[in-house]
């Protein structure tokens, strides 16, 4: 039989909402006089239109507030104003100071913290409250979804005019991922390495990875690999009496080393690998060049949805024991500086566009800056909606091109739940709540996979019109001869013994 | 006038010369640029390669599949990024007188079944409805990962399939048959799920080109060794083996491959090239309409090889030192491991003794089997040979049979009808000669 459920009719369009809350120390401002709409559109290239909604509070600032606005600086006021609860994700909070306040350099007008927080100086002039809303909107807009990340992440399902770099590198967005350090030590008579991979994990990319948990499961691997050789051999430049790795080579390191590398093998996740290479004796010290011939001063370079490389050179001072194989211990804060903005690049979290006259603060310990998080989930949960609906959509789209594929129960179901889990999604980004509406959208892209790629969709036995004729007529024609023959021999009996009676009467 | 002919002769060489200095200039950022814009946007590499012959005198098949395999491996997609389907009956085939090798010369000059060929699906599992549910993804989901083509949109695929064809159909393990159509459907269906970015189609078999004829999903590339209505030929018996060992168009393509290594920058039209009328004796064909990009600018590597993009790492994020407690922890590893004894290298296994005395083995039993004693040798001394088990490693498989289903309803119920049909016409008494 063909069976099919019936599949609901889904209409996406996209809305955001971002909630902003005013503290003044200024007296008379008035959040109401601000002349910013709360509502614009960001335009996509395929004329796609996404509307995005501010919704403005305002209050004026307590007076532990205005105590710690009137600090020497902002990183003293900072830590005085530290909420004792979290704000929500997708929420923003301005300060406004007053004109010649010395909180800030005195040629930066606004300042965005590591915190979903930031700073705007206000001022005395006829136009001030243009220029102030002027500046916040620029404040706001460099925290929160811009163009250009929204058009990253719709990568995918938008016709691409140009091959920009930026767009291909970010992973996927996935349920979970896995990294992976491995140590390459390709001379180990030489060089005897240890490096605290335990500790350097715990310390700087466990908090990393706890900053960014909403995005996904992540799971930490590490291996130490011995006698694992560069597919590439550098070169020596006299100059510096150094070996050096051309930027046309680096391509190719990466192959010999990656079937040694076991990545694949526990988890469906994606895998990030970061690998770092102490170069052996014979070619120490090993740098890269780029393509100015000039070394690059991280000692590293990247590969996008793959991971990342290090190579590590070992002091020339530890020589001087000439006593093989020597004890090297790895600055793994040295590395793990290079291989956390590996990761931050990998994962998509993209430099700001700082308004002009406007002080960054760098990101804290973490390496993830809250509204960067904020940015990351905004995107991944389009993404995930877009995939979602594209998914569903094609589905459709094969069920009524190819008629003999059966719809089961289980697959039916799979699919009212994705189309739930997108409405539900969209529903809460449009109130603003950033977290549950990227669990929904989760939820959506999982329950659509599992409907498209279920095993029992596979449409198999096509039958093209002329085979079917040919297979069929030679069985069924000298059959049906003598089977139409009789069919109509019976029927003229039947019809006489009708006809029979009438005469007869 | 001479003297102006000259000047104006220099005026426009200054000038020429100018306008180079100036376009060079300008041409390398235009060329910085339109490398970009003409480099593929893919960041992985994956390959399927399928033969759907079975049989020894298939041995060829076989050959050509395996011939691709290791190059595609030699050019660096790993062996988790390739899916080998192969029958896999030739190397410990009763008939192979050289018994866990597979060649592809004649004079046995290169074993490409070797000591690391990973197959992926073999023997009955290599059908139609598996390598569809390979391409699309509708997976059970007890497979394992190297029986997945986990490819995502930044992938590029190479299918390359090989065996028996006709018009619009190639036949799998003499038992079924895939269609133009059903491939086509299911290159789509990968677009639609975005499994590639792009794809590239290579078919050996009699008059492939008609089963790349329905694609219409985009960035789909497709060759093929023979025109709709001609037959692909094989190139060279081995007398020893006994079999015809590759195909031509494979084999010239092979040779083609040879010369390329991962750095080349050798392009497609190259290999449209690859094995013209004269050598191949059918038309090898080719289309390139659904395909984006110019095929002049697509590298041989990005569909036989794997080369990454690699970006300089400029940037750091500044850490903080740690407190006291991690010094203390660095001092604890430190005592525990100068507490223990210095590590030694182990005791390594003597391979080169190993293969050695194998070596000798081999030379005790095989003392005569030269290639030139080989054609002197007769069938049943053939046998006697091939009888040995020394390389008996790769040789333990047990074939799985099909499953039987009865006939259908259907044809029963058409039977009695006509039985039935039969007896009223003519008379219950006719049944009388059957009970």
């Amino acid at each position: 039989w063909d069976y099919r459920r019936a599949l609901p009719y889904l209409a996406f369009f996209c809305l955001f909402f971002f909630k902003m809350e005013f503290r003044s120390c200024c007296p008379g401002w008035s959040a109401c006089c601000l002349p910013f709409s709360s509502c614009y559109f960001l335009t996509l290239p395929d004329k796609m239109k996404i509307k995005c909604r501010f919704q403005k509070a305002y209050r004026r600032a307590l007076d532990h507030e205005e105590e710690a606005l009137s600090s020497g600086s902002v990183q003293e006021a900072e830590a005085m104003l530290d909420e004792p609860q979290e704000q929500a994700e997708g929420s923003l909070t301005v300060y406004m100071i007053s004109e010649h306040s010395s909180l800030l350099p005195q040629d930066m007008m606004s300042y965005i913290g590591p915190k979903r927080t930031a700073v705007v100086r206000g001022i005395m002039h006829r136009e001030a409250f243009n220029i102030i809303g002027r500046r916040i909107v620029q404040v706001a807009q460099a925290m929160s979804l811009t163009e250009d990340v929204l058009a990253a992440a719709l990568a995918d399902h938008l016709p691409e005019d140009k091959w920009s770099a930026e767009k291909r590198r970010p992973l996927k967005s996935s349920l979970g991922y896995e990294i992976t350090f491995s140590l390459l030590n390709p001379d180990p008579k030489s060089h005897d390495v240890h490096w605290d991979i335990e500790g350097a994990v715990r310390r700087y990319v466990q908090p990393f990875l706890n900053a960014l948990s909403a995005a996904g499961n992540f799971s930490v691997d590490s291996q130490i690999l011995y006698y694992a050789m560069l597919g590439v051999n550098p070169r020596f430049d006299s100059a510096s009496s150094s070996y050096y790795l051309d930027m046309h080579n680096l391509p190719h390191v990466i192959n010999p080393v990656e079937s040694r590398l076991g990545s694949s093998a526990a988890s469906l996740y994606p895998v990030l690998n970061f690998l770092l290479y102490v170069p052996e004796l014979a070619h120490s010290p090993l740098y890269i060049q780029d393509k100015d011939g000039a070394p690059v001063a991280t000692n590293a370079f990247h590969s996008p949805r793959w991971g990342g490389i290090m190579v590590y050179n070992v002091d020339s001072k530890t020589y001087n024991a000439s006593v093989l194989p020597v004890r090297v211990e790895v600055d793994m804060v040295r590395v793990m500086e290079v291989f956390l903005a590996q990761l931050r690049l990998l994962f998509g979290i993209a430099q700001p566009q700082v308004p002009p006259k406007c002080l960054l603060s760098g990101p804290k310990s973490e390496g993830l800056m809250t509204w960067e998080l904020d940015r990351l989930l905004w995107a991944r949960s389009v993404e995930n909606l877009a995939t979602a609906t594209t998914t569903l959509t094609s589905l459709a789209q094969l069920l009524g091109k190819i008629s003999n594929i059966v719809i089961k129960d289980d697959v039916a179901s799979e699919v009212y739940r994705a189309v739930a889990a997108v409405q539900k999604s969209a529903g809460e980004l449009a109130s603003g709540h950033l977290a549950s509406a990227f669990v929904a959208s989760q939820e959506a892209v999982t329950s659509s996979e599992r409907a498209f790629f279920d095993p029992s969709l596979l449409h198999l036995l096509y039958f093209p019109d002329d085979q079917k004729f040919a297979i069929y007529i030679p069985l069924f024609l000298p059959m049906a001869v003598p089977i139409l023959l009789s069919l109509v021999k019976i029927f003229l009996e039947t019809h006489k013994s009708w006809k029979k009676p009438e005469k007869t009467d | 006038m001479a003297v102006t002919y000259c000047f104006s002769r220099l005026a426009t060489a200054l000038v020429a010369v100018l306008l180079l200095s100036f376009g060079s200039v300008a041409a390398s950022h235009v060329e910085d640029q339109a490398e970009q814009f003409f480099r593929s946007g893919h960041t992985n590499n994956w390959a399927v390669l399928v033969c759907t012959s079975r049989f020894w005198f298939n041995y060829r098949h076989v050959a050509n599949t395996l011939s691709v395999y290791r190059s595609v491996k030699r050019l660096g997609i790993p062996d988790s990024h390739i899916v080998l389907m192969l029958a896999d009956d030739m190397a410990c085939n009763p008939r192979n007188p050289k018994p866990a090798t597979v060649f592809s010369h004649k004079n046995m000059e290169l074993n490409v079944y070797g000591d690391d060929v990973e197959v992926d699906y073999r023997s009955y599992e290599v059908t139609v409805e598996n390598f569809l549910r390979v391409l699309t993804g509708r997976i059970p989901p007890s497979t394992p990962r190297s029986k997945r083509l986990l490819s995502d949109d930044r992938s590029n695929i190479l299918i390359y399939m090989t065996g028996h064809g006709g018009n619009g159909f190639l036949k799998f393990q003499d038992s079924e048959e895939i269609t133009n159509i059903e491939l086509a459907d299911a290159f789509e269906q990968m677009w639609q799920k975005r499994r590639y970015n792009e794809l590239l189609f290579i078919i050996d078999t009699c008059q492939g080109a008609s089963m790349y004829e329905r694609f219409y999903s985009p960035n789909i590339m497709a060759l093929a060794s023979s025109q709709v209505g001609e037959d692909s030929l094989s190139h060279q018996p081995d007398p020893a083996i006994g079999v015809h060992l590759m195909d031509r168009y494979t084999f010239y393509v092979l040779e083609f491959l040879e010369e390329i290594n991962p750095a080349s920058q050798t392009n497609m039209n190259d290999l449209f090239q690859v094995c013209p009328k004269s050598l191949c004796v059918s038309t090898p064909g080719h289309r390139t309409d659904l395909f984006q990009r110019d095929p002049k600018n697509v590298l041989i590597t990005d569909f036989f090889g794997s080369v990454r993009k690699v970006e300089i790492t400029t940037e750091t994020i500044n850490l903080q030192q740690g407190s006291e407690i991690m010094e203390s922890s660095y001092k604890e590893d430190q005592m525990d491991e100068e507490a223990m004894e210095p590590l030694k290298y182990a005791e390594q296994l003597p391979v080169a003794q190993i293969i050695h005395q194998v070596e000798k083995l081999y030379k005790e039993k095989m003392v005569h089997y030269t290639v030139k004693k080989m054609n002197e040798i007769t069938h049943a001394q053939r046998i006697l040979f091939s009888s040995w088990d020394g390389f008996d490693l790769q040789c333990n498989k047990k074939p799985k049979l099909k499953d039987w289903h009865p006939p259908g309803g259907f044809i029963l119920g058409l039977w009695a009808l006509i039985i039935m049909v039969f007896f009223k016409t003519y008379g219950i008494k006719h049944m009388k000669f059957i009970f």
